[in-house]
């Protein structure tokens, strides 16, 4: 009873933050009547009247795509590399001072190159643009977690005499996939990152494009319509990427539990 | 059908060098059920990784069925030490126990067939579908010999694989293991640790010395079969071959023999 009377005290500070959050503001935004912070409720009325369903198709949805299309690619590019950089020491001498220079690159600073390589501000550069970037956590993780892989399931492939192509399938993809599942959730939040940069700096549609140009026209319900829905849209995926990987993941909570570590 | 001859393992060279295994010679016949003890750290470990092709030798050579064993034989089974870490936490029972046998040229109903009779022989076909952390630790070292008799090998490697059971489990397993080389008459090297085991399981039981090792002797087990948790145990043989494993074991341990003298005249 007592353990249950905690978790309602928890749930109820966990929503009552926020609440009283968007209280204080509305109130303050009321009185002090500035045009640059509209009260909350004006802010959803924007929102509705934007999102629901006016430009959601126009602005919207070519966002999420960018950023379910770059995050994909650029996971699978960051696997795909990582197999055989984890597991052969010559092929990561060669290759980490790279992946080091390049992952230490602030996105802003490729942006205009990407223009130029690809003569476009369309799907196409957006998209590319967010992978190349989603490509650097899944990557290093991958690396890390074939790294880790245990001696003992090792030798037990080699004793079974195991195929390459199953032995990647089948015992180090699935042991390492903790550790790049950790890596695909870092590249997750920075596709909703790079979109808006990417959609700010060179757009003419998508959720980033719509906060510039309702800055550039002083509409400031739209603006803060469009940050709102930034928020919402990066809290969103998160959370369908955890319930993810909750279900993918359900052996290694086991296994950890059962396992003195 | 298996043959170590003059086997030896060093790591390092130059002034660093530390010879683990100095020259292990013994040969197993057909059917046979082979220990390997001696005092820890002598390289057993070792040893059985060059004989399953897993490590290559500094010197010498194994030989299965005349033929020199460079990489791990198709007709070779291992069941290691840590079945925890062996087995994969990711599949269920079924899928640890089919993975080896996914590259074989088998139809799926024979695969299935083989995955089956081999729980079925360890006792485990009702956790067919748990994963390995489910179950206990004995339980998860039956699933790992599941694997091992599902792949057909006509010799099976053991690396001390009940060191980290309990007593009633490994009086358990260990019958398990006599039952089976007579059920699927296949072939058996044993390294253990324990003396008591060695005696219990074995027809003959190579003895190692200290590292660089060589081999003391070889004894051979002269006990009834079928063998006997209880009965066995309780033989007056039994107590004279294993207080004979035991001085050769402790005599080496506590007056070690300066390494030029060690082995030379009594190895086999």
């Amino acid at each position: 009873m007592r353990g249950r009377g905690h978790e309602t005290v928890k749930v109820a500070a966990e929503i009552a933050v926020p609440i009283a959050i968007v209280v204080v503001w509305e109130l303050w935004a009321r009185s002090a009547d500035s045009q640059f912070w509209p009260p909350p409720s004006k802010i959803v009325q924007e929102f509705n009247d934007l999102w629901v369903f006016e430009q959601f198709r126009s602005d919207v949805v070519p966002s999420l795509m960018r950023i379910l299309l770059g995050f994909g690619i650029g996971s699978a590019v960051g696997v795909a590399i990582g197999v055989p950089l984890g597991m052969s020491l010559w092929a990561r001498k060669f290759a980490m001072p790279q992946i080091e220079y390049w992952r230490a690159m602030p996105p802003p600073a490729l942006l205009p190159i990407s223009v130029l390589l690809l003569h476009s501000i369309g799907n196409l550069q957006k998209v590319s643009f967010i992978a190349f970037f989603c490509i650097f956590p899944v990557l290093l993780n991958t690396i890390d977690g074939i790294r880790g892989l245990d001696p003992t399931l090792v030798d037990t492939a080699r004793a079974y005499g195991i195929p390459a192509h199953e032995r990647i399938r089948r015992i180090v993809l699935p042991a390492a996939f903790p550790q790049i599942s950790a890596g695909m959730r870092i590249s997750l939040s920075l596709a909703v990152i790079i979109m808006v940069v990417a959609e700010y700096f060179s757009s003419t549609s998508g959720v980033g494009y719509v906060l510039l140009i309702s800055k550039n026209t002083f509409q400031l319900g739209p603006m803060w319509a469009a940050i709102v829905l930034i928020g919402v849209i990066g809290y969103v995926l998160n959370l369908a990427y955890l319930l993810a990987e909750r279900r993918m993941l359900a052996w290694h909570r086991g296994w950890r539990a059962a396992t003195p570590q | 059908m298996l043959e170590i001859r003059d086997v030896a393992k060093s790591y390092g060279s130059g002034s660093k060098v530390t010879h683990a295994l100095r020259s292990i010679s013994f040969s197993i016949a057909e059917r046979e059920l082979v220990c390997v003890v001696g005092p820890s750290g002598c390289g057993k470990t070792t040893l059985l990784k060059c004989i399953a092709g897993l490590l290559r030798p500094t010197r010498g050579e194994v030989l299965l069925h005349g033929e020199p064993v460079t990489a791990p034989p198709e007709e070779m089974a291992v069941v290691f030490q840590e079945y925890n870490r062996s087995l994969m936490p990711w599949s269920t029972v079924r899928n640890n126990v089919l993975l080896p046998l996914r590259h074989k040229k088998l139809s799926k109903d024979e695969r299935t067939r083989l995955v089956e009779e081999a729980l079925e022989a360890v006792g485990l076909t009702r956790f067919i579908d748990h994963y390995p952390w489910q179950l206990s630790g004995g339980m998860q070292q039956r699933v790992a010999i599941a694997r091992a008799l599902a792949y057909q090998p006509s010799i099976l490697l053991m690396d001390e694989p009940f060191a980290s059971v309990d007593a009633q489990t490994r009086g358990d397993l260990e019958d398990l293991v006599l039952r089976v080389r007579d059920e699927f008459g296949i072939t058996i090297l044993f390294v253990t640790h324990d003396i008591d085991e060695s005696v219990y399981l074995s027809d003959r039981i190579v003895v190692l010395t200290h590292a660089p090792t060589v081999v003391k002797e070889v004894v051979r087990v002269e006990l009834p079969s079928p063998r006997d948790q209880i009965a066995t145990k309780e033989l007056p043989e039994f107590a004279t071959q294993r207080a004979y494993v035991y001085r050769l074991i402790k005599h080496d341990t506590t007056a070690p023999a300066p390494s030029t003298l060690v082995g030379e005249g009594l190895h086999d």
